[in-house]
């Protein structure tokens, strides 16, 4: 080993301080800048959801379903029940104007039952939001891929920044920008007539930061895993779009888990989307409930812990080749 | 004695347990130099300095950079080096000035410090006037000045030229050239730069090491090399249809000769006194010189000597080339 070479060498290293703080602040910062100054990809990543919301959450209007004329005409032949007094005629076109009037009641009553609000849309958008946070998180942390093509990743390896910066840069930017892009769908469901509860505070908001920050971490660190060693982008879009819509359809977005085939409901159960559209439902349009909040949070938790502990083990191991 | 800056060991690098990119080589790169890796596209030129800027961990040998390893210190060696790589790393959504300080963040120099620094270097690559428009609309020349600056952010006792004229333009590489020597002279810095440009190398470079499939083949400075192929070159033809070996071979000072279609490539010292003696001698055998030609020996003509051919021929067709890149990117990713 060259020592005096080396002593030269020092006076160079003492004044680089690189920290992880400082690197991730700067990636992060970079890569947020980046997406703020194209606003056309801003909207287009709003606009799916939002035909979602609007079109077939609006569309399908199930409590409408049970409104009177609906029913249409029924004929109730008249009833003649025998009595000591003798035979007592109820007719039928009573009992049919009776029955049209409780039918919304009972309309009502299912809807309660079923979704736990009485309008279907309430209901979706708030899985609207869920599905936003995962393709956010997913089409971020493949941005990897273009960093890697473009050389931008190597250049930023060559450099004594934490490797742990590098991915964590990553897991944040797509964490920040499902939550925003999620904010944005809350407030358009919002104006769209979403009902909120009656226990629903400006605090809650905080929660359903919380859990969008668990799912996000967790899937963008999956992602990321996944496509650090791709230099193509075919492979994880293919990829993206296979599980995107089973992910979506296997999970509490539309339709209570609890009225799904039993297999369904197994896979319902596993899925991270669940829990997360659980957990905001609960924090906006669900009266409180802290018992199945806390059992959200936990394997939202879990799943963070668990799916990121892995994502960066695998990113750290195939960053340097 | 000048300082080793940086010394490579039985350096080897294999993609995908058979692609041989870098074929165990050994080198040592002096204090204050500019050093050339040159060779053709495929070489193993890009993989060399990828391996030396701690990008490829090398499959055997090892190599230091300033007394650093670059596999156990891999940290320290980033901290001293400074790297242009071959590709425009910048990113095109940012200003030149926020490339740069994005830059300095990733080596953690202290803000006031960053600020101040990065106005000089814009300055010194004469960017500052374009250094809040964004990147991506910026020319060529412009993006490969730029990158010359953020790879020179921490006052790096190593640089690492990566191609450092690929694509460019006759004037702009020039210029580029120009720039290089300046940044040189102004910080004193070790330069490891890799071309297939033969006048580049001739014109940057201190020392050279000619590489070719993965292997260094020979080492020394542009006069050397071309000193090495012992003279001239002589090129002659003769009206007549005979061969005529024996007789040029005879006269003095000259050391060898090819037939090449017809005309004589003759090796010889001192050129200039030689070539009118071989027509002396040809022509009292009743032959007829009806064609002459005398080169002093180019890098080309090393090129030639070395690897046996000339390096237009080494290089494939641009399409090829594409190719090749993509098989190799396949494996380095893989």
């Amino acid at each position: 080993m060259n020592t005096a070479s080396q002593a030269k060498a020092t006076n160079a290293a003492n004044e680089c301080r690189p920290s992880l703080a400082r690197g991730l602040w700067a990636l992060t910062y970079r890569e947020l800048k980046k997406w703020l100054k194209d606003p056309v990809m801003l909207v287009m990543f709003v606009l799916q959801p939002l035909i979602w919301m609007g079109l077939l959450g609006k569309s399908m209007n199930i409590q409408g379903l049970f409104s009177s004329g609906n029913l249409g005409n029924i004929e109730i032949p008249n009833i003649t029940i025998p009595t000591v007094y003798g035979n007592v005629t109820i007719p039928g076109t009573l009992l049919a104007k009776q029955l049209q009037q409780e039918f919304s009641k009972i309309g009502t009553s299912v809807m309660q039952n079923t979704f736990g609000v009485a309008d279907y849309f309430s209901f979706m958008a708030v899985g609207m939001v869920s599905m936003i946070v995962m393709t956010t998180t997913m089409f971020s942390g493949m941005s990897i891929v273009w960093d890697r093509r473009l050389g931008f990743l190597d250049k930023v390896i060559s450099t004594p920044v934490s490797r742990a910066a590098i991915i964590f840069a990553k897991i944040l930017n797509a964490t920040f920008r499902a939550m925003f892009q999620a904010s944005v769908i809350l407030a358009l469901a919002y104006l769209l007539g979403l009902q909120l509860s009656s226990s629903f505070t400006l605090l809650n908001l905080l929660g359903v930061y919380a859990a969008i920050f668990l799912l996000g971490v967790g899937l963008s660190a999956v992602f990321i895993a996944f496509s650090i060693r791709s230099t193509r982008m075919e492979r994880p879009m293919q990829f993206i779009t296979l599980i995107t819509m089973p992910l979506m359809f296997a999970s509490n977005t539309f339709f209570p888990t609890r009225l799904m085939p039993d297999w369904m409901q197994a896979i319902a159960n596993v899925n991270p989307l669940t829990y997360l559209t659980d957990a905001i439902r609960r924090l906006t349009i669900l009266p409180l409930d802290a018992s199945s909040l806390i059992w959200d949070f936990t394997y939202l938790g879990l799943f963070a812990a668990v799916l990121a502990s892995i994502g960066i083990v695998l990113s750290w191991r195939y960053l340097t080749r | 004695m000048t300082e080793e800056v940086i010394r490579a060991e039985n350096l080897t690098k294999v993609f995908n347990r058979s692609l041989v990119a870098v074929d165990h080589i050994n080198f040592s790169v002096k204090e204050g130099e500019i050093f050339g890796f040159l060779g053709p596209n495929g070489a193993g030129k890009t993989t060399t300095i990828n391996m030396l800027i701690t990008v490829l961990r090398p499959t055997e040998g090892t190599a230091s950079v300033l007394g650093y390893d670059i596999v156990k210190q891999a940290n320290d060696v980033r901290k001293v080096i400074g790297v242009v790589p071959q590709e425009y790393t910048a990113d095109e959504d940012l200003t030149g000035y926020e490339n740069i300080i994005l830059c300095a963040d990733l080596y953690g120099i202290p803000r006031d410090i960053a600020k101040k620094r990065a106005l000089e270097l814009l300055e010194l690559v004469e960017l500052t006037e374009f250094k809040d428009k964004r990147v991506e609309t910026y020319s060529g020349g412009m993006r490969r000045r730029l990158e010359l600056a953020c790879g020179l952010i921490n006052r790096p006792k190593v640089l690492f030229l990566d191609e450092p004229t690929l694509g460019l333009d006759v004037q702009t590489r020039a210029a580029t050239w120009e720039y290089i020597r300046r940044l040189k002279k102004e910080y004193g810095m070790t330069l490891f730069m890799t071309t297939h440009y033969l006048e580049e190398a001739d014109a940057l470079c201190d020392r050279i090491a000619i590489i070719d499939h993965g292997k260094i083949i020979v080492t020394g400075s542009p006069s050397e090399l071309k000193d090495s192929l012992g003279g001239d070159i002589i090129t002659i033809a003769i009206k007549e249809n005979a061969d005529v070996t024996s007789i040029i071979k005879s006269v003095e000072n000259v050391k060898d000769l090819r037939n090449e279609n017809g005309a004589y490539r003759i090796k010889a010292e001192n050129g200039e006194a030689t070539a009118p003696l071989i027509i002396e001698a040809l022509r009292k055998r009743g032959y007829t010189v009806t064609r002459l030609s005398l080169t002093e020996p180019t890098l080309n003509e090393v090129y030639l000597e070395y690897t046996g051919r000339a390096i237009r021929d080494a290089e494939e067709s641009k399409e090829a080339f594409r190719m090749h890149r993509i098989t190799l990117r396949r494996a380095r990713a893989g």
